[in-house]
């Protein structure tokens, strides 16, 4: 039972590790329109700068700040330099430009970090264990991960339901002629927007940091599962961004940890480790697919 | 009259100077240097250049050229270099891949148009048993003996439940075999990881459940150093110990797990720390010129080198596939390992040995070598190998 529990709880940090990517992901893609494949990049120049930061200062405080600061400048700068040219565009040119990007950044992070991977310590407050029930003790940073995931989504929500802005950014995501019709600077909006994403891009990249591998190409890994949580989700909403995130997590935790344990019960335990893990792996993908078919714009649209 | 005579003969010393001063012979490098896997070539390609260097620009007393290309983990595009080097640039001598998917679409072109490829890295078994090619040298291993000795050592040190695990495809497979092979305990659990997993918390948990004496894993590069320090974090480290292979932990991903590598044991057939000339040799110029601990993949890099300067010591510089190939067999090097020989696939047989990661002077982990778990080691496809 404490197994079950353990693991449910696993499935909720991964989740909420996906939302933070997603939620960015999905602003972006359902408000400008644009498919920015480079995202898991910004991803990665968090993890990166704080990691720098991390070692040069030995402060985690300032590895935060330096990471969020660049994730979100460097995604600010990327919207004003290339992705503005492309909102008229097709969206094969916004996967060609934005998987020049991923190139670009790959190659910039080689040439200024080098090809080794970088070490990034647990900062001491958030080191160890607690114990969380008989049998069960937990590592503190995968709660702290659990709880700033949950915290930003409440603020998501707060941002996005009681805001200015955020009726804005709903305004811009359904109507976006008349929003420009009615004066509002949309170009201005798209920067902040794109800004936003980029910095919850960059803080799961540095929280990231001291259980991954902070590596060149880390953000290609996480985005493809990203992009299978905007989709479930519902492209454009970020209720459907913390949902989609959450069962994500937890369908593909829960998969991996108990597919091969049940296929045990039916056949021979080799068998059942390599069928449970083949199974495992292609469990959210067959779960996209199940949405998509039943509810093809995902669970909750943001374009009624 | 005089002068005529003089001009003359400088003009006939220059030509038979021009014609004597041999045209450098030229080594093509197809490696992976960009994307995760990139430090694995590098270390291939700086320690075979060092080699290079310490001759003077020669190997075996012959001027070579090394011609690096970057083949990006794409078993395509390795193919296509391969393709240019053997067609336009017309390389007889080519080396360098890191990946078993590259080697595995690469080589059997290289080898079938005549040309010579001697691996520092990948050994994929298909290569090692019946379809094992008269112009194919692998210097470093069979890909299956890193787990075998793993597989060997786990039973030397008297575990008898292990719980192994290796993501899903063809090396990760390939890992778990090698390891039951040789180990004659029971195996309390088997699982398959994604190869682009990068939380690993799940596994943990079942490791913990399962409780095994012993934990081995094949998750090369960043992929290990995720599962080390989640397997620190999750409390598992001190707890059940575990044994690898190098690949899981080299050098240079020892320096990124930090403090979650500590007791750990790992078997590998070369180390920092081995007592022999060659080797020391090799540790002082490669701190001199590159400053960084290597990692194996660099003994490789410059065994590889050696192997080829034996080869063209021997045919004087000729580039001359059949004569090179006889001399290469012979492995007339000293290998920085110690003993190495080539067995009837072209593939070593050599002593594998047991490490054991301590807390450095520096507080950094290093490996330190503890002892042999195998000797002449070959590998289960030879014998299949009608060369």
């Amino acid at each position: 039972m404490t197994l079950v529990f353990e693991q449910l709880l696993n499935g909720l940090q991964f989740g909420v590790m996906l939302f933070l990517l997603a939620a960015g992901l999905t602003l972006i893609f359902g408000i400008m329109g644009v498919i920015n494949l480079a995202h898991g990049s910004l991803y990665m120049v968090g993890a990166y700068a704080a990691a720098f930061a991390a070692a040069q200062t030995g402060s985690f405080l300032l590895a935060v700040l330096a990471g969020l600061t660049a994730a979100a400048l460097i995604g600010m700068a990327m919207e004003l330099l290339v992705l503005r040219r492309l909102y008229a565009r097709d969206h094969l040119d916004q996967v060609l430009a934005t998987f020049a990007l991923i190139l670009i950044f790959n190659q910039s992070v080689t040439i200024l970090f080098g090809r080794q991977p970088l070490f990034v310590s647990v900062p001491p407050a958030l080191n160890g264990s607690v114990q969380l029930l008989p049998g069960l003790s937990y590592p503190v940073y995968r709660l702290a991960i659990i709880a700033v995931g949950l915290l930003v989504a409440l603020g998501l929500y707060l941002l996005i339901n009681r805001t200015r802005i955020g009726m804005l950014v709903r305004a811009g995501a359904t109507h976006r002629e008349m929003v420009r019709a009615l004066g509002v600077d949309i170009r201005l909006l798209y920067t902040a927007v794109f800004g936003l994403g980029a910095l919850l891009a960059g803080l799961a990249g540095l929280m990231a940091g001291p259980i991954l591998a902070v590596q060149v190409g880390m953000g290609e890994q996480i985005l493809i599962m990203t992009f299978v949580v905007v989709v479930i989700g519902g492209v454009g909403s970020i209720r459907g961004a913390f949902f989609g995130a959450l069962i994500v997590g937890l369908v593909d935790t829960c998969l991996r940890a108990f597919m091969p344990g049940l296929l045990r019960h039916v056949m021979t335990g080799s068998e059942a480790d390599a069928l449970g893990a083949g199974i495992a792996s292609m469990g959210i993908y067959l779960l996209m697919a199940i949405v998509l078919l039943v509810r093809p714009k995902g669970l909750f649209p943001a374009h009624v | 009259m005089k002068l005529r005579g003089l001009l003359f003969g400088i003009a006939a010393t220059l030509a038979a100077s021009t014609a004597l001063a041999q045209q450098p012979v030229k080594i093509g490098m197809i490696t992976t240097l960009s994307g995760p896997g990139g430090y694995l070539g590098q270390d291939i390609r700086d320690a075979f250049k060092l080699a290079i260097d310490m001759e003077g620009g020669k190997l075996g007393g012959v001027p070579v050229e090394l011609v690096v290309e970057d083949d990006g983990l794409k078993p395509g595009q390795g193919k296509q270099i391969a393709e240019k080097m053997l067609k336009t640039d017309g390389i007889k001598i080519m080396t360098g891949i890191v990946f078993s998917n590259v080697a595995g679409a690469t080589v059997p072109d290289i080898v079938d148009s005549g040309a010579l490829y001697v691996s520092p890295n990948a050994a994929p078994s298909n290569f090692a048993g019946k379809e094992c090619n008269e112009n194919y040298f692998v210097v470093a291993w069979q890909n299956d003996s890193l787990h075998e000795s793993a597989g060997q050592y786990a039973t030397n040190l008297g575990y008898k439940k292990a719980f192994i695990l290796a993501p899903n495809y063809q090396a990760g497979k390939d890992a778990l075999t090698g390891f039951k092979r040789l180990f004659k305990g029971e195996i309390a659990g088997e699982v398959y990881t994604r190869l682009d997993q990068t939380d690993f918390a799940p596994e943990m948990a079942q490791i913990r459940s399962a409780n095994p004496d012993v934990v081995f894993q094949f998750h090369p590069g960043g992929l290990g150093i995720a599962f080390l320090r989640q397997y620190q974090q999750a409390g598992l480290l001190g707890k059940i110990p575990m044994v690898l292979a190098e690949p899981s932990l080299d050098a240079t991903t020892l320096k990124a797990v930090g403090d979650a590598a500590v007791g750990l044991s790992v078997t590998a057939h070369w180390n920092t720390d081995f007592d022999n000339a060659a080797n020391k040799k090799f540790m002082e110029a490669w701190t001199k010129a590159y400053n960084r601990v290597p990692t194996y993949y660099a003994s490789q890099g410059y065994d590889t080198a050696l192997a080829i300067a034996s080869a063209l010591k021997a045919t004087g510089g000729k580039t001359d596939v059949p004569a090179l190939r006889t001399a290469l067999a012979k492995a007339d090097f000293q290998s920085v390992r110690g003993a190495f020989k080539f067995g009837k696939n072209q593939h070593p047989v050599q002593d594998w040995y047991a490490l054991k990661s301590e807390k450095g002077a520096d507080g950094t982990p290093v490996l330190k070598t503890v002892g042999k778990v195998l000797s002449n080691h070959t590998d289960v496809y030879a014998k299949d190998c009608k060369l």
